[in-house]
């Protein structure tokens, strides 16, 4: 028998105020604001659409680059190029994290929207500013990429579109806070607020030191485009970068809550440890505000005192919360497995683990690809001296395809399966697709990246419409492995692509045409429709604390875990000193 | 009773970390302190650093110098490009505009000398070909680096920074003599990049 109480449900539910402004969910007995169910289903369809743009872009970039085919010509190679960056780092991602942010303070604490006609407002300006960068982009009057370094110029338009998004997102990630004030104040929970909201209140907070900078750049951008004021080609990229790294630590702030989010609703994983998970999140916030570094490590405006001291104190510390974080999720599955009887030898729990189920397979992905190419790559690129040789090549789009796409996309994804019959309401259509889609995805993307960064390797550049230099004055042949290499990292990159596609195709026809889930949530009604953790609810039973699990030698009670975080730390530690070596051979340079 | 993500803990949820808890906290902490010790080792002890002395410039000002190192040294020309033999030891300039790398540099093998990174319009990116050296070129700043070419060939600059329309055009390119080469003597006009030669 498994050692496991049931029913803390309860409990919460009774304690919601009944009213016609909520619903009750009947699977997790969560009453939900019908605000909050609106605000998050506009803010994940805006999400999709900027996914399928983004997903179109890069589809077309990607047969550009692959020189077989050179798709495109220059001018619109970059501009997609553009079109690209933005709808997925900017738009997608951000619209997606404002439904996460919703879901996580009046979803997951049963709690009203503080606000809900200004969430409106914050969504209308996010729409509004991106609509106007879109037609920017698309009319060719902001072919600067998505970190427009000034002083190549766009239109004021696009600047002023990016504001307008910003001051949007800002308002939401107002009312995220006042939600979790009202929610206090209206004792909507007992104890403190669950791990996954504390981690999306950790993306908020930086959010908000994200979107400061992000005013402090593009407003005298803005005004510098009309002609008003002048703005340091440096200065810029100090402060644009101050916006474009916190934003991925929203990012990854976010995804890391998710995979919390995942493994409790998939396999009913438990938090290992309270305090170590929380103070991770928070290191998040104190050690990232200068990580913007790592973008100026071979940059002429900074000496090498600023560039140690900002990479290392500051970065290290963030490396170091996600390594916890990248010990206490998948710890947190053995150990909620083993406490629910998995208890077979060290990977028992493992193989018997819901591989069919999409929200577990896109976590496990998620975590193992960022972890082992993202977060490897990341950190050894981003030291001073090894920068010399990654530095605009394309092991950087490579790396942050490992991480942003194949860790917090992927996550997204897995997410989205249970948000559309826990939020929608509705059964996820092409059920048996859903369960390959972050199979195919990640493996395409993991392909993809990696033969990215090979590529880099070589010291193929990014950002480049044609390698094959035929307008140049004079000839450079890269070595036939190149051409090998980025064939690869094509066909995974469309492999990707098919993924992406698939999960548009699940998602749309689930919300437009899908099925409705209907009041019965047993496992008879929804076999085979959702995903199992909807009508097995595990993350409802709780085990108790008093049984202790085996202890397997030296490697303790979560032994799997411990030997998949030695496999990591030792690639880390081999790829790491690789790159010091492959350094050493280049002219020296000081 | 234990919680999972989406529970919300009872007080007292603030309890001493598992025993493998703490045992990854400490690899992961000394690791990240092995990250930040090899920096400042390797500016001590390792050969390729971004250091370089930094300074200000107007980009006119820029050109100017340019242009003077050019006429001081210049020894030919290619593709319509300058080039440029300036002795070893000197203070050496590759200027960065849409869409050139200006000018050809012909260097001694393993002979130090400063050059001076800068753009005189938007940002750059140096990229040295076949060898994956890089840095930024930012326009109204100065980077001057001290390198040592320590293998002859005849290399390529490629811009990796995208720097308008024509970024794909940009290759500059960099001769290194073997060791006591003649300055002045022909230059191989259409050496393969890189090779053995
Ligand atoms: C099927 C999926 C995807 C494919 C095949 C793909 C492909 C590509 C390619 C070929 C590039 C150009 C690299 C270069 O020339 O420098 C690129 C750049 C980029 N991609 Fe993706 N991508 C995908 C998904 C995503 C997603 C989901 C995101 C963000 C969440 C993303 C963010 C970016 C960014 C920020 C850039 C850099 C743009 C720039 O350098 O200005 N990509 N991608
Ligand atoms: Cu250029
Ligand atoms: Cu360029």
């Amino acid at each position: 028998m498994s050692p496991v109480a049931s029913g803390s449900a309860d409990a919460t539910a009774s304690t919601s105020p009944a009213s016609s402004l909520f619903r009750t969910c009947p699977s997790t007995g969560l009453s939900v604001h019908r605000s909050a169910d609106a605000l998050i289903k506009a803010n994940a369809v805006v999400a999709t659409v900027a996914l399928l743009i983004g997903g179109i872009a890069a589809i077309l970039v990607l047969l550009t680059r692959w020189q077989a085919v050179h798709l495109l010509d220059a001018v619109w190679f970059y501009r997609v190029l553009t079109i690209h960056g933005m709808n997925m780092l900017i738009f997608f991602i951000l619209f997606f994290e404002m439904a996460v942010l919703y879901f996580a303070s009046a979803v997951l604490l049963n709690c009203r929207v503080a606000a809900p006609r200004l969430g409106w407002v914050g969504f209308a300006l996010m729409v509004v500013g991106a609509g106007m960068v879109e037609w920017m982009m698309i009319s060719g009057r902001a072919d600067v990429l998505f970190t427009s370094y000034v002083p190549l110029r766009a239109d004021p338009p696009f600047y002023l579109g990016v504001i307008l998004f910003a001051v949007g997102a800002l308002v939401v990630v107002g009312i995220f806070f006042a939600t979790l004030v009202v929610a206090r104040r209206e004792r909507t929970y007992e104890g403190s607020v669950p791990l996954v909201t504390f981690g999306a209140l950790t993306a908020a907070i930086i959010a908000v030191i994200t979107l400061v900078h992000g005013a402090a750049i593009y407003i005298p951008t803005y005004l510098w485009s009309l002609g008003l004021m002048d703005v340091d080609p440096q200065i810029y990229r100090l402060v644009w970068w101050g916006l474009g790294h916190s934003s991925q630590q929203i990012n990854v702030a976010a995804m890391v809550s998710i995979w919390y989010l995942l493994g409790a609703l998939s396999v009913g994983a438990v938090v290992v440890n309270e305090k170590i998970s929380r103070t991770a999140f928070v290191l998040y916030i104190a050690f990232i505000s200068m990580a913007s570094a790592h973008h100026l490590l071979v940059d002429p405006g900074f000496g090498p005192t600023w560039k140690v001291v900002n990479t290392s104190y500051f970065m290290y510390m963030a490396v170091m919360a996600s390594m916890l974080h990248g010990f206490t999720v998948p710890a947190g599955v053995e150990m909620g497995m083993r406490l629910r009887g998995f208890t077979q030898g060290i990977f028992g729990w493992l193989r018997r683990a819901p591989w069919g189920d999409p929200g577990f397979s896109a976590l496990v992905l998620s975590v193992v690809v960022f972890g082992f190419v993202g977060g490897i790559t990341g950190v050894t690129f981003g030291t001073e001296q090894i920068n010399i040789i990654a530095h605009n090549t394309l092991r950087i789009p490579g790396h942050f395809h490992a991480t942003v796409v194949s860790g917090t996309a992927m996550a997204f994804m897995g997410i989205t399966y249970y948000v559309i019959p826990l939020i929608f309401r509705k059964r996820v259509a092409f059920y048996g697709l859903a369960r390959w889609q972050p199979y195919v995805f990640s493996i395409g993307m993991l392909i993809f990246s990696m033969a990215m960064t090979f590529a880099g390797s070589f010291g193929v550049p990014r950002r480049h419409w044609d390698i094959t230099f035929p307008d140049a004055p004079f000839e450079l042949a890269y070595s036939p492995a190149v051409d090998l290499v980025i064939g690869v990292m094509a066909i995974g990159g469309l492999i990707g692509a098919v993924g992406g596609g698939m999960y548009i195709l699940i998602t749309v026809t689930s919300v437009f045409f899908g099925k409705p889930l209907g009041q019965d949530f047993s496992e008879a009604a929804l076999e085979g429709s959702v995903p199992p953790g909807v009508y097995t609810r595990p993350f409802l039973e709780l085990p108790t604390e008093d049984v202790e699990l085996e202890e397997h030698g030296r490697l303790g009670q979560m032994p799997g875990t411990m030997i998949l975080v030695s496999i990591f730390m030792a690639a880390f530690v081999v790829y790491y000193f690789v790159n010091w070596k492959l350094l050493s051979f280049v002219w020296k340079v000081g | 009773m234990h919680t999972t993500g989406v529970t919300s803990p009872l007080a007292g949820w603030w309890k001493p970390a598992h025993r493998s808890e703490k045992i990854w906290a400490t690899v992961a902490f000394v690791w990240c302190m092995v990250l930040f010790a090899m920096m400042p080792f390797w500016h001590l002890k390792g050969g390729q650093n971004p250091s370089g002395t930094r300074a200000r410039v107007e980009p006119e000002a820029f050109r100017a110098r340019v242009t003077e190192f050019v006429e001081e040294y210049r020894v030919g020309e290619a593709s319509g490009i300058p080039i440029v033999a300036p002795p070893p030891g000197s203070d050496i300039y590759l200027m960065g505009q849409m869409w050139l790398w200006y000018p050809v540099l012909r260097l001694q093998q393993d002979a130090e000398y400063t050059l001076h990174l800068s753009s005189v319009d938007v940002n750059h990116g140096f990229n040295l070909y076949p060898f994956n050296v890089n840095f930024q070129v930012v326009p109204g700043y100065d980077y001057a680096l001290s390198i040592t070419p320590t293998e002859a060939g005849d290399f390529r600059v490629v811009c990796n920074e995208f720097c308008g329309v024509g970024h794909h055009a940009m290759l500059g390119r960099i001769i290194v003599d073997p060791p006591g080469t003649q300055v002045g003597s022909a230059v191989p006009e259409a050496a393969v990049p890189g090779g053995e030669s």
